[in-house]
């Protein structure tokens, strides 16, 4: 399935180009799901070191960044691809775009388990933990499928948001008492809000990708569609 | 503004984008192409061809070599009865009149259908004459009437400026670029409905291909085009409409924005992206 669509060009170069394109995606993916899952680690444990490796980290994924972004603008101009060629370039430049923001998020992870942990926080981690496993699925799947270079599956992944949307909801709920018990936990409430905020936004990154996928393989694009709607695109 | 809102913002903004974009296209059609079929002798070279040409709009045949998309454009001004052994039946509707009847005068129907080929063909005379000449053909010989037809036909070639000093000159001197401008001047001098060209661009270097392509464009505002072309990217850059032809039949005919980003059929698909078909 996947070397059909991107193989079988006359040019054999060209074909090695697209592959080392998305072997770098993958890499790329790989990285940023490593990042969130050590970042959620250092939160949990109050492991600042590894917090840290988390923020320094950040910047091979920006590189990956800048490094495809590049790759992809050479391929336009050299080749002047078409068709499918042409939208899986452009969603790649859009998909990776969307993991580098991934990593900024388990960087914010990083940077408020340093900061909670300076000043001793006790929420609970058990939701949080959970939200994150969901999350970190989320973007997995959504990476398979882009391996795959296939639609399914994707519509459960957009599906799963709605979870974590509730999820995040309750957290909220729940930081906003404790807030109103008493204002001295204003300024570590706000902090593990970020935390959970970072993490809800994995999950909508996730269903970017989704989005950019479905413009890949079936050329139409269903971004500010209804998520009903976005669901039925999916379905092949 | 909630989500919601700036969903149904998003739509309603794409509504009145289609909404502006569907008023401003004519739909007007100039050729119609039905059931057209063509043999060399017993060779079928031509399959069922049906096709609308819109009006003042570009339209490319793309394809690979052999699949009658010379051959369909050599049809639209009757080149083929040229040809030995040619038979063609179906018809080619030219403001809904079949350019195949009988009562239709070949002569006039090349008048109204200009054509320009792959190397520039200059006649071995004065740049001036090479425009002038359909008109002189025509029995126009009034002096005034011509300087004002080659000076026209010079602008809307974008050749004027460059040749404004030497129209006594021979047009063989001149570059490879500016003579299939000139040709082109020669063509639209007698003030075709259609202009058909063949590789106009293939012989040429890129930046009078880039010139060439700039024409095509300016013409489109008063003459149908129909351009076939080997370099799929030049189909891409001046074409409103694409076709893709593939051993004599008609694949697949759409707007070119459509065509080169998402094709209806796999064969267009391997042919533009440069896979094995």
């Amino acid at each position: 399935m996947e070397n059909s669509k991107i193989g079988q060009h006359i040019s054999g170069q060209f074909n090695k180009e697209l592959e080392d394109i998305r072997d770098k995606v993958l890499t790329m993916g790989g990285l940023v799901e490593r990042q969130i899952e050590l970042a959620v680690q250092a939160y949990t444990t109050g492991d600042i070191e590894l917090a840290e490796l988390v923020i320094k980290q950040d910047n091979q994924v920006d590189a990956m960044e800048v490094a495809i972004d590049l790759e992809c603008t050479q391929i336009l101009a050299r080749r002047q691809p078409t068709a499918f060629d042409l939208r899986l370039l452009v969603s790649v430049i859009k998909i990776i775009h969307e993991i580098e923001r991934v990593g900024d998020k388990a960087e914010r992870v990083a940077e408020m388990a340093i900061k909670l942990e300076k000043v001793g926080s006790h929420f609970p981690h058990y939701e949080l933990e959970h939200m994150a496993e969901v999350v970190k699925g989320m973007l997995h799947d959504a990476l398979d499928a882009f391996a795959r270079m296939s639609l399914e599956g994707l519509s459960a992944i957009t599906g799963r948001d709605d979870n974590v949307d509730r999820e995040y909801d309750n957290l909220l709920r729940q930081l906003i008492t404790r807030m109103m018990e008493d204002p001295r936990n204003i300024t570590r409430s706000l902090d593990v809000l970020w935390t959970i905020r970072a993490l809800e936004r994995i999950g909508d990154h996730a269903c970017y990708i989704c989005e950019h996928m479905v413009y890949m393989i079936k050329g139409e694009d269903v971004r500010h569609l209804s998520q009903q709607e976005q669901e039925e695109k999916m379905k092949e | 503004m909630t989500a919601q809102e700036v969903r149904t913002h998003a739509i309603d903004m794409n509504s009145v984008l289609n909404n502006r974009v569907s008023r401003e296209e004519s739909n007007e059609i100039s050729i119609k192409v039905e059931n057209l079929n063509l043999f060399y002798g017993t060779k079928q070279a031509l399959h069922d061809i049906n096709m609308d040409i819109p009006k003042k709009k570009v339209t490319a045949y793309i394809g690979p070599s052999g699949c009658g998309k010379s051959t369909l454009l050599r049809c639209i001004n009757r080149m083929n009865d040229l040809v030995d052994n040619t038979t063609i039946d179906g018809k080619i509707l030219l403001d809904n009149e079949n350019i195949y009847d009988k009562s239709v005068n070949v002569a006039d129907l090349r008048r109204r259908v200009g054509m320009v080929f792959q190397k520039p063909n200059p006649f071995p005379k004065s740049i001036f004459e090479n425009v002038a000449y359909g008109l002189r053909i025509q029995g126009i010989n009034d002096k005034r009437i011509l300087q004002d037809a080659v000076e026209n036909a010079l602008r809307g070639a974008a050749l004027w400026d460059e040749m404004k000093d030497r129209l006594n000159d021979n047009a063989l001197g001149i570059s490879g670029g500016q003579q299939q401008r000139l040709v082109i001047a020669r063509a639209i001098a007698i003030e075709p409905e259609v202009l058909l060209l063949d590789e106009p661009a293939s012989a040429l270097d890129p930046i009078s291909t880039l010139k060439i392509e700039e024409l095509i464009n300016e013409l489109k505002e008063k003459y149908t085009i129909v351009i076939v072309t080997h370099n799929m990217q030049q189909a891409a850059r001046v074409s409103d409409y694409t076709a893709f032809m593939y051993i004599g039949e008609l694949i697949e005919m759409g707007t070119t924005s459509e065509l080169f980003t998402n094709p209806r059929k796999k064969q267009t698909e391997d042919y533009i992206t440069g896979r094995y078909g």
